[in-house]
Parts: structure tokens; sequence; C-alpha cells
């Protein structure tokens, strides 16, 4: 699949096309500047591909430039293929992609922000990152900018969009919101219950992630990449130790891809369970809400006892996993078989209950067209009608020798996402029990010493979906790593499925995305 | 021993001293000033079934008005760092501060950085420090009792004032 679409493009696009390199199951074209647009949007538009992730690398001390790149995931056949731009230090300028490909927005800003580079012709350049109290020409991703400066605060102000008319008023909330949840600023348009607009502003807690990785040890990334977002620590863990696995061409014992699979299914059994919790409590169901979190609290009880942390941390190391599960394999069983058939029942009684069945049905629509447009993905995205999966379209760990149904649904609505939740959680304990059933013997991990330079993708489906790490090496230490969480993606159809919809259905459409602010913002 | 008995002595001993300070009942605003979300899991989970902190007279409240004291997390990012001062002053006085995991005791793994300010106390005044990443709910129902032990003197020095 690859190499034919590769050679389709070069026949397409050839003499734009300076330079490919291929890897594992990575292709880099480099293309020309201004090309971008035209070969980008013949990937997306005509070859109905989806972009995954753009980002930028400053490369200026090896190449003297700057390098974009844009990345699509070809699922069908198990590849990435990634344009590639050098963009030069002097004219730090190149044409934006986003008025043809929407979920480019967020990307390009960002970029913006932490490298300024300019996307020429982006519909909407505000800052993203930064803030309005952060200077101008000061970029935290560029090699020169240490990360102990604290730049000054300066003037400036936020400008919102905003609605006129007659009986419209805004409506602010946050960044301290009156739950225990993450800060985030929403700002609601109104005319008397209905929202005619939401526009969203976050990066509230951005912490320097992806700089502070440039500057700590390998061990220690592995720590970092567990607190990324820290309900999907297995998740992102597993997705940076891949990545580094993959530049140093190795393959982890199998009993460590089992026990992966493990630990990243328990990762996806509670947070599905914790997120249809939320769901009960936002419609004041507290029965419902009660019996869902008592389920979460046995596998976070569970987690602690099979590894130590109630949040499965300390289990992913470069080269495998630390520490074995094996002899626990009997209790994990007798939890989880007690835990689905509880789980069962409580779903047939929640969708028995009118009360709460008025609230989710038709509450907070994403459409498939709206979804796919921005790429949403995981849950969210298969319950608007995309059947995609990262465990299916691109195996890793032990997932190539399980069999697992990828549930989706065509609502888009909060139901047909608690649908798609409570067929995970019990594919995910299928999937945990096959795992365990079928733990082969041998060593849990391998000591892989120094790693080579290169670069390359890791990826796994964390429970809120699609999550990618671009790892480059150089002398054995991080010199860029790229986290895309899926709520980088996911967040910006918040805006969309709000539509029409009363304000106090907001807080279940927010539950019912299931929403990072820590891997978003990093 | 099980979690579910260890939560009964110690919320026990938490309700004792809750009733000898405030008559009734303690009210906590949580502020999230840059955590990765974990700490949050943890703070959640004491509303649920098995620990249920509101039986012991703990109450998350939705408004720092209407709290006693301010359990932060994070360590303080740059974007935040506004927000929780404005927290901190809308909270009346005598008020508790707890700092709860790693980061908010001290930076943890993000340090002090262009982003991250390195930890609760340099911006505010921290009475308890919860260290744990995160602190399991029985660790944090623990910093909760610490933290009251300080506030008879709080009350005090308000009192001493003319």
């Amino acid at each position: 699949m690859n190499r034919e679409f590769i050679a389709a493009l070069k026949k397409e696009f050839g003499n734009n096309i300076l330079d490919e390199i291929t890897s594992l199951n990575e292709t880099y074209l480099t293309v020309k500047k201004e090309a971008n647009v035209k070969i980008c949007d013949h990937i997306y538009h005509h070859l109905d591909i989806p972009l995954v992730s753009i980002f930028a690398t400053d490369e200026r001390k090896k190449d003297g430039c700057f390098k974009i790149h844009y990345v699509f995931s070809l699922d069908k056949g198990d590849a990435f293929v990634i344009i590639k731009i050098n963009v030069d230090e002097k004219s730090p300028r190149y044409n934006s992609i986003t008025h043809k490909i929407a979920t480019a927005n967020w990307y390009e800003r960002e970029i913006q922000d932490m490298f300024g580079l300019v996307p020429v012709g982006h519909p909407d350049p505000r800052r993203l990152v930064n803030f309005e109290d952060w200077p101008d020409g000061v970029y935290p991703l560029r090699k020169d900018f240490d990360i102990k400066t604290k730049p000054p605060r300066v003037e400036g102000e936020y400008v919102y969009r905003r609605v006129e008319g007659e009986g419209v008023y805004e409506i602010p909330v946050g960044p301290v919101h009156a739950g225990v949840i993450e800060p985030g600023h929403f700002r609601f348009s109104v005319a008397g219950e209905p929202i005619i607009n939401l526009e969203i502003r976050h990066f509230y807690t951005h912490k320097g992630v992806e700089k502070l990785f440039e500057n700590i040890s390998l061990d220690k990334a592995v720590f970092l990449a567990e607190r990324v977002s820290g309900d999907n620590s297995v998740a992102h863990a597993v997705a940076f130790c891949q990545a580094v696995e993959r530049i140093a061409g190795v393959d982890i014992p199998g009993r460590a891809k089992y026990i992966r699979v493990v630990l990243l299914e328990l990762e996806r059994v509670y947070n599905h369970l914790g997120d249809i919790a939320g769901i009960a409590t936002d419609v004041a169901f507290a029965m419902g809400a009660a019996h869902a979190n008592r389920l979460k609290e046995e596998i976070l009880q569970l987690n602690e006892k099979i590894t130590g942390s109630r949040l499965l941390r300390g289990m992913n190391t470069i080269g495998g996993v630390p520490r074995d599960i094996g002899d626990k394999k009997d209790e994990i069983l007798l939890t989880l078989s007690e835990i689905q058939r509880d789980f069962r029942e409580l779903m047939e009684y929640l969708m028995s209950i009118p009360s709460l069945m008025d609230r989710i049905e038709t509450t907070g629509r994403i459409y498939n067209d709206t979804a796919k447009g921005l790429h949403v993905v995981g849950p969210v995205a298969r319950a608007s009608g995309i059947n995609r999966d990262t465990r299916r379209d691109h195996p890793y760990a032990a997932y190539p020798e399980t069999n697992f149904k990828v549930s989706v649904q065509k609502g888009g609505d909060v139901y047909a996402r608690t649908l798609v939740r409570a067929d995970e959680v019990c594919e995910s304990i299928g999937l945990i029990e096959q795992a365990l059933w079928s733990l082969p013997d041998g060593e849990i991990n391998i000591n892989i010493g120094e790693i080579p330079d290169g670069y390359a993708l890791g990826y796994t489906e964390a429970p809120r979906g699609e999550t990618l790490y671009w790892v480059m090496i150089e002398n054995n230490s991080i010199v860029r790593c790229k986290v895309r969480d899926p709520s980088f993606c996911n967040w910006l159809a918040i805006e969309y499925a709000v539509l029409d919809n009363i304000v106090p259905d907001f807080p279940i459409i927010n539950k019912s995305l299931s929403l990072s602010y820590s891997g978003n913002d990093m | 021993m099980t979690v579910e008995d260890e939560i009964e002595i110690m919320g026990q001993r938490l309700n004792d001293k809750i009733k000898k300070i405030f008559g009734r009942s303690l009210h906590i605003r949580e502020v999230d000033a840059g955590s990765c979300n974990a700490c949050e899991v943890e703070v959640n989970a004491l509303s649920n079934p098995i620990y249920d902190i509101e039986r012991f007279g703990i109450h998350i409240v939705a408004s720092p008005r209407h709290a006693d004291m301010l359990l932060v997390t994070g360590p303080v990012t740059r974007n935040m760092e506004l927000a929780l001062l404005k927290t901190y002053n809308a909270t009346p006085s005598p008020k508790l501060v707890a700092a709860m995991g790693s980061c908010a005791c001290n930076g943890g793994i993000f340090g002090d950085t262009y982003a991250s300010g390195g930890g609760v106390d340099r911006f505010i005044p921290v009475d308890v420090y919860i260290p744990g990443c995160p602190p399991r709910p029985q660790a944090v129902i623990f910093g909760i009792m610490v933290a009251l032990d300080k506030l008879p003197q709080k009350i005090k020095k308000i009192e001493a004032k003319p």
C-alpha cells in the first residue's frame, strides 16, 4: 500500500518532491515549501487520508532551517506518510493549509507560538499556547531558548469572537470551575437558554512538557510521559517507549507486550467507567453515578494491588515493563468477571431510566462530516460513525494476536458516545482475559543500552483515542519530542457539539467527550 | 486491613477534629493550578461511595467564597498564576491551604521553568504539603487532618488583632 501510494504521489508531484526517506512504516517526503498546500490538499481530500499531526523541529544547527512535518495516517496499510517542508530562519513564513484542512487550525497556531513560524493566510492568527502577556519574539521551542528563562509579562488583550444582537448575552466560565475539573475558559453566547456560540480558550495548564523532554534523560522522559495526561498514563508511556524502541530497532519480549495490553486495557476500563459515572452525575442521577464510581474504584484498587499504583504508573520502561503481573492473574480475572457482571446490570438499569435517556438522546450531536473535518478521534469519533481504532489500524504491542470488536455508532450524540464506551468496557475486559490466558513465558524487558540517532513515531489508542509521539534522538538524548494527545483533536468539536443545546446540557456534553485539559495544553 | 477499614478509622478521627474546631463541617475548594489531572482523579475518588468523605463532615464546594480550605494541585503554571491568586484572595480568612501532589509541593517533574512555577508556596502561603504522585485518598484525608491542627492558632491571631 505504502509503496504504491508513494509512487502515485511522485507521479502527480514529481518535480516538487526533493527527497524521500523510508524507515519502518514511515515515509518522509521533503517537498518544496510552496507546494505544501497543493500536496496536503491532494492527500487529504483527493485520496481521503486523515492528517493526524503537524509539528515543527528546529534543525538550524544541522541543516540551517526549521522543518514542518505533516503526518498522514494510511489506515488501510498500517503506514504513515510525513510531508516535510523546510522553513528558513530569515523568512519564517509558510503557507497555511487551514483554509483547506480545518484540523490544521490549532497545530499551525501552536507552531506560531512555539517556533515563531508564521502560517500565511491563517484565518485566525491569534495566540494559542502563550497568553497575551507573553512578549513578542520569544519562542520556547527554539533551540536557543533556555528552559529556565522567565520572560517578563507584558500588556496585552485577548479578543474573543463577539456575537451581537437583541437579547444576546455572554456567560464566561472558568478557568476555575465549580466542579473538581481542570482549568480552562469557556465563553458562551446565548439568547435565552440555547447556545448560539461557544468559544473555548485553553492552555492554562501549559507546563512546557515538550521543552522539558529535550532537557531530561531518557529514563526520566518515561516518567514525564506518564504525567502528560494523568488518567492516560499508560497510553502515553507506551507510546513514548514504542517510539524509542522503534528508533533502537528492537523488538521487546512477548511477555512484555502482553502485559502492556493488560495495563492499557485496565486504563481504558477505569476511564470509561468514570465517564459513564460522570454522565450520570451531570444528569443528577446520583444512584447510577454511585454504582459506576464504585466499579471504577474497584479497578483503581485492583491497579494498586497489581502494580503498586492506582493509576498504573511506573509500569513501563524503554525495552519492556519493569515488573511482572503474571502471579496476580487469578485475582485480576476474578475481579474483572465480577465487574463485568455488575457493569452489564448497571448499563441495563441506566438505559431504562427515562429521565436519563431524555437528557442524553440527541444531546450534543457531532455530525459525521464535522467529526471528520476536525479529525476527531477515539470513542467520540466512533460514536459519529468514524471507524478508526489505532489498535486495529496500526497494531502495536500484542494487539495483532488478540480478537476484539471496534464499536461504531452513527448517532453522534451523548447517548451514542455512552454506548460506544459501554461496548468498549466489555471488549477491554475480554482483551485482558485473552492477554492473561495466553501470557507467554520469558523475559519482561531487555536492556537496550545506547539508543542510535534517529527518529520515529510511537502510537497507542488511549481511552480518549489516538495518541501520537514523534521522538528524535541524537547522542542518546532527546532533541525533539512531539506529543499529540487525543484531546488536542477533540476539543474544537465541543464548539460544534453544543450549538442549539441549552446551557444546562453543556456539562453532560463536555463529560461525554471526556477531554483532557492537561494533555491538550501540555 | 482493607481500604474500607482504614478509611473508617481515619474518617472518624477526622470527623472528631472537624466537630471540635468547626462544630459541623469543613468546606474545601479544589483548585487545579496546572496538574496533570491525576490528582483530580483522586480528589474525585474521595466522593465515591467507598470513601464518601461527606459523611465525615467534609464538603467540596463550588466557590472559594464558601471555603475554609483550598486544596491546590499542580506546579502553578504561568497561565494559572493570576487565577490562583484571585481564588486565594476570594477565600475568607482564616483559611487553610493544602498543596496536594508532588508538583504542588515543589514543582515535581515539571520543576521551575518558563511555564511552570515550581510549587504552590512560591505564590501563596501553604499550611500543609501532601506528597505523592498522586497521593492516595487516605493520604489526602491525613493531610487535611494535619492542616486542621493549624487552624486554632490562626483564629487566635485574627482575634488578637484590634
